[in-house]
């Protein structure tokens, strides 16, 4: 059974406020400027002269260059990775051609590289050390993936768990059979949130858990909960990650229709187009239900593992228009 | 006999409730005074139920359990308050910081039938401790007339003006009289009103514009215009820099 790809954690740039992190850049350049030395000079005697006097324009650069980092970490924390990359390198290249300018004006010292070395060294420095850092957490991710994973399992509300349970007390005596159906469909809901998070899941068997979901709101909400589905396109082998529907309907349910004193109605529609297979969940927009606010954690949670599992392949989006608060994802079809 | 009225959204929540009065009729004898569905129902049928104890559940829609409560607090025989909820960890450490009593979802008989026991020697919570709980502000403000609720909405409020012991409350249509405290009503209300004097707040989206009198013998005075309304209210001096700072983005 297909699970999550092993270098699946998202690229993030190196934290410039790590101290570990600040340590490699400092160790590395000089390192590799001590290199740089040796390979110029006839022994070690004066390789490690021409260290020193390289160290004399390099240490201060290379503070400066850390210092700029630091100050910007939480700048480039907020972008992408390859513009953050980008970004990087930038500053890094302008700072260098800056700090060389000065310094020439000041030192007045004839052996300094030319500006132009100084510039394509700092960068190919800068990229190398990017690279570096990309593998270096490349190295750690499936753990690191596996963990996230872990910690993003899907979580049931309380709120959902006690008024079900009580629901389902209220029909004991009234309608034991019914009563008795709903207490399997619960344990069927919890066996799903307590499984393994990594393995992929049938759509047919995440169809078969929204709709025990659905039957438990409904022995609650009554006719307040009108949901319609549309599953006839569904492809029912499709893979896809486990809890991503639940949690929305969850929430459509939550928001969209619990807040408000009338019926509401909710939309579950799964269908497949091509190489893609498309789902949309639908409930009424209420002010008061604070949809928007009160999605975020489980949306972020649900695009999160998405990515785990497809990479830049998957697709979320919120809409909200017409009075009704809308949630499509996309995903590759995969069997 | 204590008469239990039972305020919950979910319809199994109700019937269970019922049931459980049932069972424990030989230990509290009881008899359910009423149920409503939500807040505003409850207020409507709950005055002319006589009923001695209230079963609230805080999540409803329309006006949740706790404002409701509060509301309840001006009827002549205002019934002791169970508060009810499945999982809530803010209402709960309220109720627990406030000595207010509550049960959780799923009720336990025993539970019910000690809390209604308590609820009946103990009366009703005080609007005090009930706005000390409270975790939002009100949507309504209530004004207790003869044996009924009647809610002004805030966003419909105008002004509210300390007169002596009361609050005038001022919407486009009428005024009432309430019994609460500005200041305590400055700070529940701090978003949407703004202090323009010692003794008045403003709703700040009813401020159409200020106008300048006096002048000449007498020193200026700065007066707020409001929307829809004939009367002009006084900014005081002192207040004056503050309320023109507050409004300027209008």
């Amino acid at each position: 059974m297909p699970s999550i790809r092993q270098n699946a954690y998202p690229d993030v740039l190196p934290d410039f406020r790590n101290l570990a992190v600040i340590a490699r850049v400092l160790l590395a350049v000089n390192a590799l400027a001590l290199a740089g030395a040796l390979y110029a000079s006839p022994n070690v005697m004066a390789a490690l002269e021409r260290f020193v006097y390289v160290a004399a324009f390099l240490e201060p650069l290379l503070l400066i260059e850390l210092i700029a980092l630091f100050a910007l970490a939480g700048v480039l924390a907020r972008l992408p990775y390859w513009g953050g990359c980008a970004a990087v390198l930038t500053a890094v290249v302008l700072l260098a051609g800056l700090y060389h300018g000065v310094v020439g004006t000041v030192a007045a010292a004839p052996e300094l590289l030319s500006l132009m070395r100084t510039l394509v060294l700092t960068l190919l420095v800068a990229a190398f050390l990017l690279v570096y850092f990309r593998l270096h957490t490349k190295a750690f991710s499936p753990a690191l993936a596996e963990a996230r994973l872990q910690a993003l399992q899907a979580r049931i509300r309380p709120h959902f768990l006690f008024n079900s349970l009580n629901a389902v007390l209220a029909l004991i005596r009234r309608d034991p059979k019914r009563a008795e159906r709903s207490l399997e469909d619960l344990a069927d809901l919890f066996r799903t949130l307590m499984a393994d998070a990594r393995q992929f899941v049938r759509l047919a068997e995440e169809i078969s858990l929204l709709e025990r979901y659905a039957e438990i709101e409904q022995l609650r909400l009554g006719d307040r909960l009108r949901i319609s589905w549309e599953l006839d396109a569904a492809p029912s082998d499709a893979l896809l990650p486990p809890m991503v529907l639940q949690p929305l309907l969850e929430n459509a349910v939550y928001h969209g229709v619990e807040p408000g004193t009338g019926a509401g109605d909710v939309l579950v529609r799964i269908e497949r187009r091509g190489e893609r297979v498309l789902a949309t969940i639908e409930n009424p927009y209420l002010e008061k239900g604070n949809q928007r606010a009160g999605n975020r954690m489980a949306l972020d949670n649900i695009r999160e593992r998405l990515a785990l599992f497809f990479d830049a392949e998957a697709r979320l989006e919120t809409r909200i228009g017409n009075g009704r608060y809308r949630v499509d994802i996309e995903i590759p079809y995969r069997k | 006999m204590i008469r239990v009225f039972i305020a919950d959204d979910e319809t199994p929540a109700r019937e269970r409730l019922r049931e459980l009065l049932q069972d424990i009729e030989t230990d509290v004898p009881n008899a359910v005074a009423g149920e409503a569905r939500n807040g505003l129902e409850a207020l409507e049928r709950l005055p002319a139920s006589g009923a001695q104890v209230l079963l609230l559940d805080i999540r409803m829609p329309g006006m949740d359990g706790l404002e409701l409560a509060r509301h309840l607090t001006g009827l002549e025989n205002a019934p002791a308050v169970v508060f009810v909820t499945a999982h809530d960890k803010h209402a709960i450490e309220a109720f627990d910081l406030n000595a207010l009593d509550y049960l959780l979802k799923p009720v336990r008989a025993e539970r019910l039938a000690a809390a209604l026991k308590k609820a009946a020697a103990a009366g009703a919570p005080s609007a005090e401790t009930l706005a000390r709980a409270a975790g939002a502000p009100r949507e309504y403000l209530s004004v207790a007339e003869r044996h009924r609720i009647v809610l002004v909405p805030v966003k419909d409020i105008l002004f509210l003006r300390a007169e002596q012991k009361y609050v005038t409350v001022r919407t486009r249509e009428r005024e009432y009289l309430i019994e609460e405290s500005l200041v305590a009503l400055e700070r529940e209300f701090s978003g949407p009103f703004v202090r323009i004097h010692r003794n008045c707040l403003v709703a700040r989206a009813a401020i159409r514009g200020f106008e300048r009198t006096g002048g000449g013998d007498e020193e200026a005075h700065w007066q707020v215009v409001l929307d829809g309304f004939a009367e002009r209210l006084p900014v005081s001096r002192r207040q004056w820099p503050a309320v023109r700072e507050l409004v300027a983005d209008k």
